[in-house]
């Protein structure tokens, strides 16, 4: 069996390609000061954010979940340790900074703990139940930010987004740091399958003794926790908090990464190298496009071009194992059934 | 989906007496009960928001939402999910806008609209059918390709002069009591009510439950599975023509940004008004009132007078908040939380 990274990683080696082809520049790496600079190193680093959000993102779509409200989460704790670092008496103290850091993912552990509690709790549907902090979240953080950009200079802040550590970006290194914990924890333990059996089926899961609640309401807190760190690295690579644009549709993005690298949105099966490959080839479309100079306007269209293509080569690999359909018609309609008038009833489920 | 939609053993099912509400209208119940007490709650604390006008308004200003939450009712139904909706809004003004400006007669431009509306669902229904590709990434595509569209047509906001288009924003049919409604808000009821009677008095409509309750065991039974889906992304699709149609007589512009994150809205009127989001189950008339709810929530809004932009947000969050744990509370399923 072919493995279903195949085709993401084609387009990712086109991408790569046709980069090198058309801007040789691209694969130029310079170090100054020690530091790595370069194209290729731009990926790594402005993907980080979507990736380590996407990370996160593919065990909440793991869970048969999905959440919606990570954007908002990202502008919050922007706005969090901006607003913290700006008011302070002294804000350019490496204190000031772990301060307003430790301030900002604590709320974004709470804001999963909350929606952790709609969707494991209450049991309101995932898109929903994140839905309302996508909608009141940008809200927040504009309250918190007093409707202004706040703008800030603590050099020990902008490290997050824009320091170097043995030469590499910090946001790639936190990210990668990221990457191998989630993959060492589920992949190394049961937590991955118990994750994905979840996501099969929730109800069977508990009744096998999987505590089911616990492990949808963690991916929650996992992903809030994880788009406040994402946030701070957008932040203070800007030295600012925009709360009406920082990380706007980062939540699409982020989705359509999990969904490249070949996880089913339907829940019960996952790929975190390929949610990784997925980040990577969004990413390296972006900055295509950017490098090239393709007209601004046209970026959404050519962006949707790549998608669908890359989808389209996947999509044979991606279902054809699980279920054998008939393509085309169906046989002759049969003569109507009266069995079908009756919807399954809700009590079914 | 597969053990979990089998025929649900004798202790589970819930006996219903006559005249009791099924799993598939109490949620619908729910919604219009809290509706209701949306508005008691708003008649008490404002001066003159008990009225007729009022109500009405909510149809006037939320026409075209009511009829993308329709096409959107459809495929949420058959268990997907369309994400374009907004986008295609958007991309309908425009190319209604460019076009008349272009010196086209208002009806062709229409029937054009509605054309590209139902080419590019029927589009993006082929490739979810045929290529198997997940809705939620080909709608997402289908978003950014009509998005994309609009700003190659224009970037600029456009003005609709037209005198057909102008003199449908304008007009106002007046109702008994002193009251008017927009046409706009008399053809989105008609659209409710045509779909209403598609999905519950024709063969299409029972294919499309039956899809979305279990779509191996529709096709066991022999009903037209691909065909039943990729027509309901070509109704959603000239649903959302329609709406931008509807929604071009509402502000008489054609912009490429309008109607940003509409698709959620939408998606949001269909899951207040009871549709499962698995697909299966679900009422068209729901979504209606899924979108009145939104509506009101923006009335409240606009009634407080005093808040600021983002205070809005927060507000409508919380109240979003409050009813969808309401309705959870009060519609109990045995499945229970995951």
């Amino acid at each position: 069996m072919r493995s279903p990274l195949l085709w993401p990683l084609l387009a990712l080696a086109g991408l790569l390609l046709y980069n090198l082809l058309v801007t040789p520049a691209f694969f130029a790496l310079r170090v100054q000061d020690g530091h790595l600079f370069g194209s290729v190193v731009d990926v790594l680093r402005n993907g980080a954010p979507t990736a380590l959000i996407a990370l996160a993102m593919t065990l909440v779509i793991a869970t048969r979940g999905i959440d919606l409200s990570v954007g908002a989460s990202v502008a919050i704790s922007g706005a969090v340790a901006c607003t913290w670092i700006a008011g302070s008496p002294d804000p350019t103290s490496p204190g000031t900074a772990v301060v307003a850091v430790l301030l900002a993912v604590g709320l974004c552990l709470v804001l999963g703990t909350f929606n952790g509690f709609l969707v494991a709790g209450l049991g309101i549907q995932p898109i929903i139940a994140t839905l309302v902090l996508m909608t009141a979240g940008r809200g927040l953080a504009q309250l918190i930010t007093d409707g202004q950009i706040v703008t800030v200079s603590n050099p020990f802040f902008s490290g997050i987004g824009g320091g170097f550590l043995l030469g590499l970006p910090i946001p790639v290194l936190v990210t990668a740091a990221a990457f191998a914990v989630v993959a060492l924890v589920t992949r190394r333990t049961a937590l991955g399958l118990l994750v994905e059996s979840v996501g099969v089926n929730p109800t069977a899961s508990r009744l096998a003794g999987i505590r089911a609640r616990g492990i949808v309401w963690s991916v929650y807190v996992l992903a809030a926790v994880c788009a406040g760190v994402a946030g701070l690295m957008i932040s203070s690579t800007v030295n600012a908090a925009d709360a009406n644009n920082a990380g706007l549709w980062i939540e699409l993005d982020a989705i359509l990464a999990v969904v490249i690298g070949g996880t089913l949105l339907t829940g019960g099966r996952y790929s975190i190298t390929g949610t990784l490959v997925g980040a990577l080839v969004l990413q390296t479309l972006t900055t295509t496009v950017y490098t090239t100079g393709i007209r601004p306007e046209v970026t959404l269209v050519f962006k949707a071009l790549v998608i669908i293509a890359v989808c389209l080569l996947q999509s044979p690999k991606l279902r054809g194992s699980s279920t054998r359909r008939r393509r085309g018609s169906p046989p002759p309609a049969a003569p109507p059934t009266p069995l079908v008038t009756e919807p399954t009833p809700a009590s079914a489920r | 989906m597969t053990a979990t939609t089998t025929a649900p053993a004798p202790g589970t099912t819930r006996r219903r007496r006559p005249g009791m509400p099924s799993g598939q209208t109490l949620p619908v119940l729910v919604t219009f009960v809290l509706f209701v007490a949306l508005f008691t709650v708003g008649s008490l604390r404002y001066d003159s928001f008990f009225s007729a006008q009022v109500l009405l308004n909510l149809f006037v200003d939320n026409a075209f939402l009511v009829v993308l939450a329709v096409g959107m009712t459809f495929v949420i139904l058959t268990g997907g999910i369309d994400l374009s909706v907004g986008a295609v809004v958007a991309l309908s003004g425009v190319l209604a806008a460019r076009l008349l400006a272009a010196g086209w007669a208002p009806v062709p431009v229409m029937l054009t609209v509605l054309l590209v509306g139902l080419a590019l669902g029927t589009a993006m229904g082929a490739v979810i059918q045929h290529l198997e590709v997940q809705p939620f990434v080909v709608t997402l595509a289908g978003m950014f390709l009509a998005r994309g569209m609009c700003f190659v047509i224009s970037v600029e906001s456009i003005p609709i002069r037209d005198p057909l288009f102008t003199a449908i924003a304008q007009s106002a049919i007046t109702l008994p009591g002193d009251t008017f409604v927009s046409p706009s808000a008399l053809l989105a009821v008609a659209v409710v009510a045509v779909a209403a009677y598609v999905l519950h008095s024709t063969r299409f409509g029972r294919s499309v439950y039956a899809v979305g309750g279990n779509e191996h065991s529709a096709m066991l039974m022999g009903l037209p599975v691909a065909r039943t889906k990729v027509a309901v992304y070509a109704i959603s699709g000239t649903c959302s023509a329609l709406a931008g149609l509807l929604f071009g007589f509402y502000s008489l512009s054609g912009y490429s940004l309008a109607a940003v994150g509409t698709e959620l809205d939408a998606i949001a009127a269909v899951v207040i008004g009871g549709t499962l989001l698995s697909g299966g189950v679900g009422l068209v008339v729901g979504s209606l009132l899924g979108v009145l709810v939104l509506g009101i929530i923006q009335t409240f809004i606009s009634f407080e007078g005093t808040l600021s932009s983002w205070w809005t947000r927060i507000v409508i969050g919380v109240l979003l908040l409050v009813f969808v744990v309401l309705q959870r509370l009060l519609v109990r399923t045995p499945s229970g939380a995951p």
